[in-house]
């Protein structure tokens, strides 16, 4: 009777096992062994055919090393912090280009709407690589926007945005601002109208009744939101490595770096790890902000 | 019950020196070709609780968000308290609203829900949380202060809808179909609550509803509107008792309509002649109907007699059969066919038990009534 049951159950948390848990296990254990000269490039591997002697010898060949090494390194350090600068600053971004195109939306005829929320998801269907390797071109110092001011007389001389951090914010609030939309919009569409009128029944303008009805009661649609963004945002690594430069330090582009330039399977594994542990805090929270969303049934 | 004979009507719309508080003068609303309101003029006094009772789509609903400051007439003025309110945004008008869908805010408790106006208002801060109490008081939802709107039931959230717009001492208080949430037992006992919080807190109410009922019960004045316009303005008992249009008699209750020629008789006497072969029915009208005009005789099925003999001093008796009886546990409307397949409805109060019932299905009977109890519309 329960078979059934069981087994709906039972089918997303083996996807889930086989899925992230299997190979999280293996990224973990890679970052408990050492650098090799080899194939794979990291000792000790594990080696059934010597039986329990070859397990023990396997385990006693695993160690922390790695993750004191990150903690001993600025370099990290310094990475993760910058990863969770950018990260923040640019959802805060995202919010502000974000909330006024939402409430357009959500204002909009009725009969718009679709067309809105379409164009809103249109980028879509490119290649995010291509979009962001686009932004080379408008971005570069002979790139579009820098023709544009100078054919305008605003500016004189091309100005240097791409590799810059400034062109890693621009390209992030470019890529997630969908993803800020519609969670928005989702909770400014469901808003109704009349508690809007009876905040200005009740002695609101226009303003007031914005801050004091409207914004509060799209905040769970903010917080989604800026959890959508930030949370890819602080592991992003193609945007910085195409439009950042020297300067922009992202714990993606760290853990690129050490394993692909370095080889460093076990340091990188080691990153890898620490970047997970940190992503699941704000996730954490997500899901319980989605969960309180749920129980109070808005 | 008697009222004691030194009692003061309540009748401000009787009184020329009367001002009234709400004026609306030749006020006319379009939406795009649509004529939502079409040149009305209405008076409605203080202390007065007015009732719009009309169809779906008959302007009442924007009469009042008019009277809100939601929309703005296209034509005409309307004033409160003398004041043009056309140029007032909703913000600073001296009107509040209670909302058909109660628009209480779910992200605040009720006790904030209740705050909300008076925090918005030039009320000092430490009066507010008394007002507040008061209002909690009066709707009886002190328990319920710290709770928010969707942890209460319907009724109670009715209740601080009420609580919230009454808390600033409005001038006039709106109430768009405040009831409609409710079942129809809680209805009933919310519709007694209304008339004594208007009595106790003496502010004008004007409430929209669809629901004939509930206007007949709270109202001071009764407006009747069809197509943006006023049929008829009058107290519940007179809108029943003589009503000005087969579209008010038909709207208000039940009626039986008989359409007929009008002959004079006397002074207000008239007979009516509506069927061949069938004795004129005599009736009486304050209105002058001149000869051979069509009329319809409007009669509510209470004032018609059933009788399975033929009863004795009756100025109007008409034979029929009965057709259909409807059982509704204290009453039993009778259908009964007359002369040419006319189906006229005769209503009795059931004082014996249903199985002594004497007029059964099919049965000939009399029906009858006086010369007063019906009234003469002209259309």
């Amino acid at each position: 009777m329960n078979l059934r049951r069981l087994f709906l159950i039972a089918t997303p948390y083996a996807w889930l096992a086989f899925f992230f848990l299997v190979p999280f296990g293996i990224v973990f254990k890679i970052a408990l062994s050492d650098y090799a000269i080899s194939i794979p490039p990291y000792t000790p591997t594990l080696d059934l055919s010597q039986g329990w002697a070859g397990v023990k010898e396997f385990l006693d060949g695993l160690d922390f090393e790695n993750f004191t090494f990150l903690a001993s390194d600025a370099l990290y350090i310094k990475a993760y912090l910058s990863s969770l600068k950018i990260a923040a600053i640019s959802t805060f971004i995202t919010l502000l280009v974000a909330y006024p195109i939402a409430y357009g939306m959500a204002q909009a005829p009725d009969e718009w709407r679709p067309t809105l929320m379409m164009l809103v998801i249109l980028p879509f269907w490119t290649s995010f690589l291509i979009r962001v390797y686009s932004w080379i071109g408008i971005l570069s110092g002979e790139g579009f926007l820098n023709q544009i001011l100078m054919w305008t007389g605003i500016i004189s001389q091309p100005l240097t945005i791409l590799n810059t951090n400034t062109a890693v914010y621009i390209g992030i609030v470019y890529t997630y601002l969908p993803f800020m939309i519609l969670p928005i919009y989702a909770a400014l569409e469901k808003l109704d109208i009349s508690l809007i009128e009876a905040a200005e029944d009740l002695g609101c303008t226009r303003i007031q009744a914005f801050w004091l009805v409207t914004f509060p009661l799209s905040r769970p649609g903010v917080i989604a939101g800026c959890f959508l963004v930030f949370i890819p945002a602080l592991g992003e690594f193609v945007i910085p490595s195409i439009l950042g430069g020297n300067e922009t330090l992202m714990i993606g582009k760290t853990l690129y770096d050490e394993f692909f330039a370095n080889r460093d399977w076990p340091v990188a594994s080691a990153v890898a790890v620490v970047l997970l542990l940190l992503l699941i805090v704000p996730i954490i929270l997500f899901q319980r902000n989605e969960q309180k969303q749920r129980e109070a049934g808005l | 019950m008697a009222q004691p004979a030194n009692r003061p009507v309540f009748a401000p719309w009787l009184d020329p020196d009367q001002k009234p508080l709400i004026r609306f003068q030749n006020v006319t609303k379009k939406f795009g070709e649509f004529v939502a309101i079409d040149n009305l003029t209405l008076d409605i006094f203080r202390r007065e609780f007015f009732a719009l009772l009309g169809p779906s789509g008959c302007g009442k609903t924007t009469l009042m968000r008019m009277l809100a400051g939601f929309e703005t007439p296209t034509d005409g003025t309307i004033l409160l308290d003398g004041v043009d309110q056309a140029p007032i945004p909703p913000n600073r008008r001296e009107t509040n609203m209670m909302f058909q869908s109660y628009a209480l805010f779910p992200h605040l408790t009720v006790w904030d829900n209740i705050a909300f106006g008076l925090k918005r208002s030039d009320m000092p801060k430490e009066k507010i949380p008394a007002r507040v109490e008061e209002m909690l008081r009066l709707t009886r939802l002190e328990k319920f202060a710290k709770r928010k709107p969707h942890q209460i039931s319907g009724g109670q959230r009715q209740r601080v809808a009420l609580a919230r717009s009454l808390a600033k001492a409005p001038k006039l208080l709106l109430l768009d179909e405040p009831l409609g949430a409710l079942d129809k037992k809680l209805r009933q006992d919310t519709q007694f609550e209304l008339m004594d919080i208007q009595e106790k807190t003496g502010t004008t109410f004007v409430i929209v509803t669809h629901d004939q009922e509930e206007a007949m019960t709270v109202a001071s004045r009764v407006a009747v509107m069809d197509h943006g316009k006023m049929i008829q303005v009058d107290t519940p008992g007179r809108i029943y008792e003589t009503p000005n249009s087969v579209y008010v008699a038909d709207f208000i209750g039940d009626v039986n309509i008989v359409e007929g020629r009008a002959t004079r008789k006397g002074d207000d006497r008239y007979a009516i002649s509506w069927a061949e072969g069938q004795p004129e029915i005599l009736a009486t009208s304050t209105e002058k109907v001149d000869q051979g005009t069509k009329v319809y005789f409007a009669i509510r099925p209470e004032k018609v007699a059933i009788a399975r003999e033929r009863p004795e001093g009756r100025a109007n008796v008409v034979e029929g059969k009965v057709h259909d009886i409807a059982y509704l546990g204290n009453i039993s409307t009778y259908k009964v066919e007359v002369a040419g397949g006319r189906m006229i409805k005769a209503q009795v109060a059931n004082e014996r038990r249903i199985a002594r019932r004497d007029i059964t299905w099919d049965d000939p009977v009399f029906l009858s009534f006086t010369d007063t109890a019906g009234v003469l519309l002209l259309h």
